[in-house]
């Protein structure tokens, strides 16, 4: 089990208010991302929900209980930091099996917990090495094994991934989404990367400045962004955000338009403008289209491939569909 | 350092500062050698430029067979022991207690290297008259405040005064390093230890204590090869008296006292064999600490 639930917790460090009053639940067995830009509060929110931090006012409730007062090794949560935190002069099987012996259980349930947790993670073969002497993915799984172990209500993961390259960061994101699958636990996730967020989430928690943006599964904020927040930090390549006389037309001070929903012409359409730098994915193509009377480039995505160069005269058209549309204060207008 | 040329580059630069660490250390040590296979004895008209008479290994034969060689080497191996565990040990409780953040932070820290940059000298008789005197000493206030029969620290424990006054001057040096051993530790690890449910004193023993092993051993090797030749601190306290004579001790008095520069420089070699013994112990536990 592991529902948890804020109750209008916040959080200051002496005047600086870094999370004002926060309302927020997490259902069990769910797979819930905290995204924003640096700085907005999600390492501070996640440690606020394992104890380390205390909260300033407010109340957390684990399964329905009075988390708030509880020390952080009595929540039954378990985490996974960014630096791993692994201890440097144990093993990996002693790093793992840690928490068991700090929870006395016997020395043949330690190691048959151990084991199992190193079968799961492919760890077998490094069960008898330092951390010093794995690779970052392999240190990666052994903080998850430590996390494992124990069983715990819910896992907390602060940027597990950050300090990964790229390919092995994709490979580990299918792990964990892969676990979660399995083991059906209350995972809650901090990323500053939105392609983490969208690929792995149940449900994602954007946050700014300590206040939650949206929350919702990543396709509602993919189709419905509620602010221009959102609207421009959740997808990849962000959205097109036009204001002036253009959005005008369409009947509110700012629009908004995914690339692939905008289609390239030779020869009519809305907007004219000339093509500038372009990205060739292979699967698609990204264009940079300067437009008259719109300040950014729009992107525009083609699929495959398209006999379009630098410099080229198109005219392009958004679906009037999937426009968004938001109002002075940056709200979604329906 | 990578390069042919670089290196050869460096050891030119070297050179100079290894012939006169060598010539340093190998003329005193020959010298020494020399004198401890001779009989000179100044009083009785012995010089170099008359020619001193070669005899053996009897110096040698004398150092050790006195009665106060094993005294002098348990009292140094006390001393130096005592010493090494009371500045670990508390050098270890005050960098945890100097690492937590509280007001007048720097002040503290600068008043705790202080008695570093007191020399020996000074210190120890310091401790001894201000201090350790049974007559006017504070310690003597305090035992006669609480209704005590005074301590005559100098003679009635000596080796304690000793161990103290020693500690006191080294335990700077220990916190110090110390210090900068726990300031980087980091700190997700002990909240990953703290979330794993280990308690205030698990945590201390598990990751505190094995995170400082390197900068312990450190210490030890360290402070061992400065401690085993202290001698300010017996010479303006005790005098070598009361038990306190260590091999360094007896060394200074069989040359000075005694003016037998034979015999002391045979007591010298054995004091070379001592520190190596003991170096090389060190060595080991040091080589495995730092290979982890
Ligand atoms: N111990 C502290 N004392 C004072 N301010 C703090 C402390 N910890 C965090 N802050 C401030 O709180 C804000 C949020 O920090 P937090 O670490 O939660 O950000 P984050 O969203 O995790 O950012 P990142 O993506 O860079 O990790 C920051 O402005 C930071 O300066
Ligand atoms: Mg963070």
């Amino acid at each position: 089990m592991g529902r948890i639930t804020l109750d209008k917790v916040a959080k200051s460090f002496g005047d600086v208010e870094v999370i004002p009053p926060l309302d927020l639940t997490i259902e069990d067995g769910e797979f819930v991302v905290f995204v924003g830009p640096s700085g907005c509060g999600k390492s501070t929110l996640l440690r606020l929900i394992a104890g380390l931090e205390d909260v300033s006012s407010g109340e957390i409730r684990i399964d329905g209980e009075d988390a708030t007062s509880v020390p952080p090794a009595k929540r039954g949560l378990a985490m996974v930091f960014q630096s791993y935190a692994l201890y440097p002069h144990m093993s990996v099987r002693k790093n793992i099996a840690f928490p068991l012996r700090m929870a006395k259980l016997d020395a043949a349930e330690q190691s048959r917990r151990v084991e199992a947790a190193a079968d799961v993670l492919n760890l077998t073969e490094y069960l008898d090495r330092r951390p010093g002497q794995l690779s970052g993915g392999q240190r990666q799984r052994v903080a998850i094994g430590r996390a494992i172990v124990r069983e715990p209500a819910a896992f907390l993961f602060d940027e597990p991934l950050s300090n990964l390259d790229a390919a092995l960061r994709v490979g580990m994101r299918l792990e964990i989404s892969e676990l979660h699958k399995r083991l059906e636990t209350t995972m809650i996730y901090v990323t500053h990367d939105q392609v983490e967020a969208m690929t792995m989430a149940d449900k994602i928690v954007v946050l700014r400045a300590g206040n939650i943006e949206q929350v919702g599964s990543p396709l509602e904020l993919y189709r419905e962004p509620r602010n221009l927040f959102v609207a421009g930090f959740i997808g990849s390549p962000k959205m097109n955000l036009i204001g002036g006389e253009i959005a005008e037309k369409h009947g509110a001070p700012t629009i908004g338009i995914r690339p692939e929903h905008v289609t390239v012409s030779n020869e009519a359409g809305e907007w004219h403008g000339t093509v500038g730098v372009s990205e060739h994915l292979g699967s698609d193509t990204f264009f940079h289209v300067t437009c008259d009377g719109i300040e950014e480039p729009v992107t525009v995505r083609v699929g495959g491939e398209v006999d379009l160069h630098y410099g080229d005269k198109v005219w392009l058209s958004p679906d009037p569909d999937h426009l968004h549309r938001f109002d002075k204060a940056g709200l979604r207008i329906a | 350092m990578a390069t042919q040329h670089s290196r050869s580059a460096a050891r030119l630069m070297m050179t100079p500062a290894v012939i006169l660490l060598l010539g340093w250390m190998l003329v005193p040590l020959t010298m020494t050698l020399y004198f401890s296979f001779k009989r000179y004895l100044p009083m009785r008209g012995d010089s170099l430029e008359r020619g001193l008479d070669w005899v053996g290994f009897e110096n040698y034969v004398r150092f050790i067979g006195s009665s106060s060689f094993w005294p002098s080497v348990q009292a140094t191996l006390l001393i130096v022991g005592g010493v090494l565990v009371i500045t670990v040990v508390l050098g270890i409780l005050l960098a945890i207690l100097l690492d937590q953040p509280f007001w007048g932070q720097g002040i503290v820290r600068i008043l705790v290297i202080a008695p570093f940059f007191v020399m020996p000298t000074v210190s120890a008789l310091v401790w001894k008259n201000m201090m350790m005197d049974p007559v006017n000493g504070m310690f003597a206030y305090l035992w006669r405040f609480f209704g005590a029969e005074p301590v005559s620290w100098m003679s009635d424990a000596s080796v304690q005064s000793i161990i103290l006054i020693v500690s006191w001057q080294w335990l700077p040096f220990a916190t110090l390093i110390l210090l900068t051993a726990i300031q980087s530790l980091d700190s997700e690890q002990l909240e990953a230890a703290e979330m794993d449910g280990a308690p205030v004193l698990s945590r201390f023993f598990y990751i505190i204590l094995p995170h400082l092993g390197r900068a312990i051993t450190i210490v030890i090797l360290i402070q061992t090869i400065f401690l085993l030749s202290i001698f300010a601190e017996i010479f303006v306290t005790t005098g070598g008296s009361f038990g306190t004579r260590t091999l360094t001790y007896l060394i200074f008095q069989r040359v000075v006292d005694s003016q037998n520069i034979g015999l002391g420089s045979a007591g010298g070699v054995y004091a070379i064999i001592l520190a190596n013994i003991v170096a090389l112990f060190l060595m080991r536990i040091v080589g495995k600490n730092l290979d982890q």
